[in-house]
C-alpha cells in the first residue's frame, strides 16, 4: 500500500510516494523532524518524534507533555532543583507573553533564548500566550495580535512577531494566531470564519517571512487550528492549514467553559481525522488527567505542563494514582490524602470546618490542619526529592509559615508526578492496558 | 587544647558534646583558624551560619545548602517551638510583642489575646525537643542603644537565667548550651557578665546585644573587650553579623562563629553580593550585562546565569530569581569565610585583610574609620 504524503518541514511543495511497511510505520520528512507511529491505539497514537533540536539529536515520546516555564524558567526551580526531577520532558514551552517584551535585550545577546535562560540543552517551543493567564479578549485585528507581559500590552504584527522570533530563536513557534472565536458572549460562526482566515492569513505571511531569514529558516512553525465550536470552520481550519509547510499542529480554543465537553471531543476528533499523521498535534490549556486521556483517544499527542504549577499554587500535591497494576502493598501506600486508620468520613469532615477544599480530585491540600502531624511523604512510594526527604508536615509547616520553599518542594513533587502520568499512559499503550488505565483515573475524576 | 568529648572504656561519654581544635592563629591579630566538631559533623572556622528562621533557608532546599558546603545553619526557638499556628501571625518584632518578667518572656498575641510564656526552662526544653547541636541561653536582651539601669538588669538577669539554663538542659552530652555574654554598650557591665559567665563550664559562648543600633566604634570595642575575657579554646560566637567588612573585622578581633539574616535577605531583594559591595540586580544598567554576577564565583547560579538574565526574571513573578540570587550570596558568603580561614592558616591573614580592604573600597582612604581603628588595635596597618 502506498500513500501520498505532502513533505512537511521544507518549503518546497510537493509530494513524495512512501510504502508503508507492515508493522512499525515510519512516516518520513526528509529534513529536520521525523515521527515515529509505533501503535495507534482505540484513537491514541504512541510514537516517538525524532531530530529534534538544532542540532537534531534530541527526541521526544508522545502522548506527552512539555516543560511549563514563566518567564523562561520552570515556576519556583533552579537547575539544580529541576534536574533532581524524574522524567523531565526534552521540551520546553516558552511563552512569548512573558518574553516578548524582552526582545531588544535578546537581540544584542543574539544567542537565542534556549542559551539566554541557562536552559541550553533544551528544545524549545514557543507559545503566544500563558495557559494560566488568559489575556483579555478584543484584541486581535487583521493586522495584529497582543499579548500582555509585565509591562503592558505588546500589539504584534507579522513583522513585529517574526522580528521577535529571530531574536529568541526556538525550535519550534506556534505561528502567530486569532484564537478569540469563544470570547464575545455568543458564539457566531462569523467571528468563528474570521478566526479560521485571519490565523491561515498571518500563517501565510509569517512563512513568506521566514523564508528571507537564514536564522528564521531553523525555527519551524506550528499551525494553528481554529474555528471556534462550528464544525465547517474546524474542518476548513484543519485543511488549509495542512496544506502549509508547518512541523505540527496546535488545537486553539477548546480549553474553559465555552463548550461542552462533548462538543470539544468531537470536534477535537474531527479536525485531527483531517491532520496528517506524521505530525504532531498539540492542544493548549488542557491539563487535568481525564481530559488529558480524552484528549488523547481523540487523536491529540502533545500537552502542556501547568496544570501541575496550578495545584503548587494552591498549596495542592498531586497524589492521583496512575498505577493501573499496583502490588497490595502500594494500594495501602498509595491512598489519597488519607492517614493510616483515618476514616472517610473524618476526612470529609475536616474539609469543610477548615473549609481548604482541593480545586480537584487529584490532589490535597496540604494546608489543611489534618496534615499538620503526618509524617508520611506526600504519596507513598513516590521517588521524588520532596518525598524521599520531607513530610506532609513539613510541608504544611511551610505553607502556614508562608515559606518560599514549600513552592520549590511542591513542585518538584508535582512535575514529577504530572510526568509520571504520562511515562504511564505511554506504558498503558505500549502494554495494551489503557482501558485499565482509563478506568482508574476516572475512577478518581470528580 | 580541645574540650574533648572523651571516651572511657566502658564506650560512655563524658558530658561534653562539642571539641575546638585551634589549627593556626594569626601572629599579629587575634585571629585564629579552628576545627569544631559536633554531633552532627565537623565545622571549620571561621564559619558564616546562614539563617534559617523557621526551619527552611528561604526557597533553597537543604541538598543545595549541602552542595553550596554550608555545614552549618541557624533556626529559631520560638518559631519553631512556640508560634501559634494561626497563619496571619506574623514574626516582624517579637519585643514589641513581649514582656519580660523573672519568670521568663511573655508574649500576647495581638490576634486573639493568647498568652505564651518563653521562661529558661522551656527554651531549653524546645531547644533539647529539636536537637540542635548547638542551642542557646534564653537571654533577656535589650537594645543596644539603651542606658541606665535597665542594661544592667538584664545583664543580671541573663547570668540567673544562663544557671536556670544549665540545670534544665536534658542532653548535654549531645547539645551544647551557649552562653550570650550581654552588659550593653558599658564595658564595666560587659567585664561583669564576662567574669561570671566564664565562671560557669558552657562549651561556648556567644557575643550578645550588640548588631541593633549602636555606632559601630562602639561595637568593635565591646567585640574586641569581650575576646580578651573569653576563654581560648572556646568558640566565640558573634550574634547578627554580616556584612563582609563586619566579618573580617570581627574574626581580627578574635571571633570564630557568625550568623545574620542580611545575605538571604537581601537576596530576595534582588541585591546579589559581589566582592566590591552589591549589585541591585533589578536596576535597568543590568538588562543587557551578560556576565555573571561575579566572574570568580563558583556557585550555581553564576556557573549558569547572567545579570542580563537575573534582571529579566527578577522583574517576573518567578520565585526561582530569588533562589538564584539567595543561592549566590550563600556561596558568597561562604567563600569569603573560606578565603579568610586559608589565608589565616597560611599565614597571611593581615595581607588578605588589606586586599579585601582595597578591593571592597578602592582606596585605604575610603574604608570606614572603625575599621582602620579597630584593625589597627590589633596590629593590623590598611596603609
Amino acid at each position: 500500500m502506498t500513500k501520498l504524503i505532502p513533505i512537511g518541514c521544507t518549503r518546497r511543495q510537493g509530494y513524495r510516494a512512501i510504502v508503508l511497511r507492515p508493522g512499525a510505520q515510519e512516516l518520513e520528512n526528509n529534513f529536520t523532524m521525523k515521527l515515529s507511529l509505533s501503535r495507534v491505539v482505540q484513537g491514541c497514537r504512541l510514537g516517538t518524534l525524532s531530530n529534534l533540536g538544532k542540532k537534531g539529536d534530541r527526541c521526544m515520546e508522545f502522548p506527552g507533555c512539555l516543560l511549563y516555564t514563566r518567564t523562561g524558567s520552570a515556576p519556583h526551580l533552579t537547575h539544580d532543583t529541576l534536574q533532581v526531577i524524574s522524567g523531565v520532558p526534552a521540551m520546553t514551552q516558552l511563552t512569548l507573553s512573558s518574553l516578548a517584551e524582552h526582545y531588544e535585550i535578546l537581540e544584542e545577546y543574539k544567542e537565542g533564548i534556549g542559551k539566554f535562560i541557562g536552559m541550553p540543552e533544551s528544545v524549545f517551543y514557543c507559545s503566544l500566550h500563558d495557559p494560566v493567564n488568559p489575556c483579555p479578549a478584543g484584541f486581535v485585528t487583521n493586522k495584529s495580535v497582543s499579548v500582555w507581559g509585565v509591562g503592558g500590552r505588546l500589539e504584534m504584527t507579522v513583522a513585529k512577531f517574526m522580528a521577535i522570533q529571530q531574536a529568541l530563536q526556538p525550535d519550534w513557534l506556534q505561528c502567530l494566531s486569532d484564537g478569540e472565536a469563544l470570547c464575545a458572549d455568543a458564539s457566531s460562526s462569523k467571528r468563528a470564519k474570521k478566526s479560521v482566515d485571519r490565523t491561515l492569513a498571518f500563517l501565510d505571511e509569517c512563512l513568506k517571512l521566514q523564508e528571507q531569514s537564514e536564522v528564521l529558516r531553523s525555527c519551524v512553525m506550528i499551525g494553528v487550528i481554529e474555528g471556534g465550536d462550528i464544525l465547517e470552520e474546524r474542518l476548513r481550519s484543519a485543511r488549509e492549514t495542512a496544506k502549509r509547510p508547518v512541523v505540527g499542529f496546535l488545537l486553539d480554543g477548546f480549553h474553559g467553559d465555552a463548550m461542552t465537553k462533548e462538543t470539544r471531543l468531537r470536534l477535537i476528533s474531527s479536525v485531527t481525522a483531517e491532520l496528517p499523521e506524521n505530525k504532531p498535534r498539540l492542544i493548549c490549556g488542557i491539563g487535568q488527567p481525564d481530559e488529558v486521556l480524552e484528549c488523547i483517544e481523540a487523536g491529540v499527542d502533545l500537552f502542556e505542563s501547568f496544570f501541575p504549577y496550578q495545584a503548587t499554587e494552591r498549596g495542592c500535591a498531586l497524589t492521583f494514582s496512575f498505577d493501573y497494576e499496583p502490588n497490595p502493598e502500594d494500594m495501602v501506600l498509595q491512598q489519597n490524602g488519607q492517614k493510616e486508620g483515618e476514616e472517610n468520613g473524618e476526612h470529609i469532615d475536616k474539609i469543610i470546618t477548615t473549609k481548604c477544599v482541593p480545586e480537584t480530585s487529584f490532589e490535597i491540600n496540604l494546608k489543611e490542619k489534618m496534615y499538620r502531624d503526618d509524617f508520611g511523604p506526600l504519596v507513598g512510594g513516590c521517588s521524588c526529592y520532596c518525598c524521599k526527604n520531607h513530610s506532609r508536615a513539613y510541608v504544611h509547616h511551610l505553607l502556614v509559615t508562608n515559606e518560599l520553599l514549600a513552592g520549590v518542594l511542591l513542585m518538584m513533587h508535582n512535575f514529577q508526578h504530572y510526568f509520571g502520568f504520562f511515562h504511564a499512559i505511554r506504558e498503558a499503550l505500549r502494554k495494551d492496558r489503557l482501558g485499565q488505565l482509563k478506568e482508574l483515573i476516572y475512577r478518581q475524576a470528580c | 587544647t580541645a574540650v574533648a568529648a572523651s571516651t572511657t572504656s566502658l564506650g560512655t561519654r563524658a558530658p561534653a558534646a562539642l571539641t575546638l581544635r585551634v589549627v593556626a592563629e594569626c601572629s599579629r591579630s587575634k585571629a585564629r583558624a579552628c576545627e569544631l566538631r559536633l554531633p552532627h559533623g565537623t565545622v571549620a572556622t571561621p564559619v558564616f551560619m546562614p539563617v534559617g528562621t523557621q526551619g527552611t533557608m528561604k526557597g533553597v532546599t537543604a541538598a543545595q545548602l549541602d552542595n553550596l558546603g554550608c555545614r552549618i545553619c541557624l533556626g529559631n526557638t520560638y518559631h519553631l517551638g512556640m508560634r501559634p499556628d494561626s497563619g496571619g501571625f506574623q514574626m516582624v518584632s517579637l519585643l514589641a510583642l513581649s514582656e519580660v518578667t523573672e519568670e521568663g518572656v511573655r508574649f500576647r498575641s495581638p490576634y486573639d489575646g493568647a498568652e505564651i510564656l518563653l521562661s529558661p526552662e522551656k527554651s531549653v526544653e524546645i531547644q533539647n525537643a529539636l536537637g540542635s547541636d548547638i542551642m542557646m541561653q534564653l537571654d533577656d536582651v535589650v537594645s543596644s542603644t539603651l542606658t541606665g539601669s535597665r542594661v544592667e538588669e538584664a545583664m543580671h538577669r541573663s547570668i540567673r537565667w544562663l544557671d536556670r539554663c544549665i540545670l534544665a538542659n536534658q542532653r548535654p552530652d549531645q547539645q551544647n548550651l551557649f552562653a550570650i555574654i550581654q552588659g550593653g554598650l558599658d564595658p564595666a557591665l560587659r567585664r561583669k557578665c564576662l567574669e561570671e559567665m566564664t565562671k560557669r563550664n558552657v562549651p561556648g559562648f556567644a557575643i550578645g546585644g550588640l548588631s541593633g543600633g549602636e555606632s559601630k566604634e562602639q561595637f568593635w570595642k565591646m567585640v574586641t573587650l569581650s575576646t580578651d575575657q573569653l576563654p581560648r579554646e572556646k568558640p566565640r560566637y558573634l550574634m547578627g553579623v554580616g556584612y563582609a567588612t563586619d566579618l573580617v573585622v570581627c574574626v581580627a578581633l578574635g571571633c570564630d562563629m557568625f550568623d545574620c539574616v542580611f545575605p538571604t535577605r537581601t537576596a530576595r531583594f534582588g541585591s546579589a553580593l559581589v566582592p566590591t559591595g552589591n549589585l541591585q540586580l533589578k536596576k535597568k544598567q543590568f538588562a543587557k550585562d551578560f556576565r555573571p554576577i561575579d566572574e570568580a564565583c563558583t556557585c550555581p547560579t553564576c556557573q549558569r546565569h547572567t545579570r542580563a538574565f537575573l534582571h529579566v526574571l527578577l522583574h517576573s513573578n518567578n520565585t526561582a530569581a530569588l533562589h538564584h540570587v539567595t543561592v549566590h550570596n550563600i556561596a558568597y558568603q561562604l567563600q569569603l569565610m573560606n578565603a579568610i580561614r586559608t589565608s589565616i592558616v597560611e599565614h597571611r591573614f593581615p595581607e588578605f585583610v588589606q586586599n579585601f580592604i582595597k578591593t571592597m573600597y578602592g582606596e585605604v582612604g575610603h574604608c570606614p574609620t572603625w575599621a582602620v581603628e579597630a584593625l589597627q588595635s590589633v596590629g593590623i596597618s590598611l596603609s
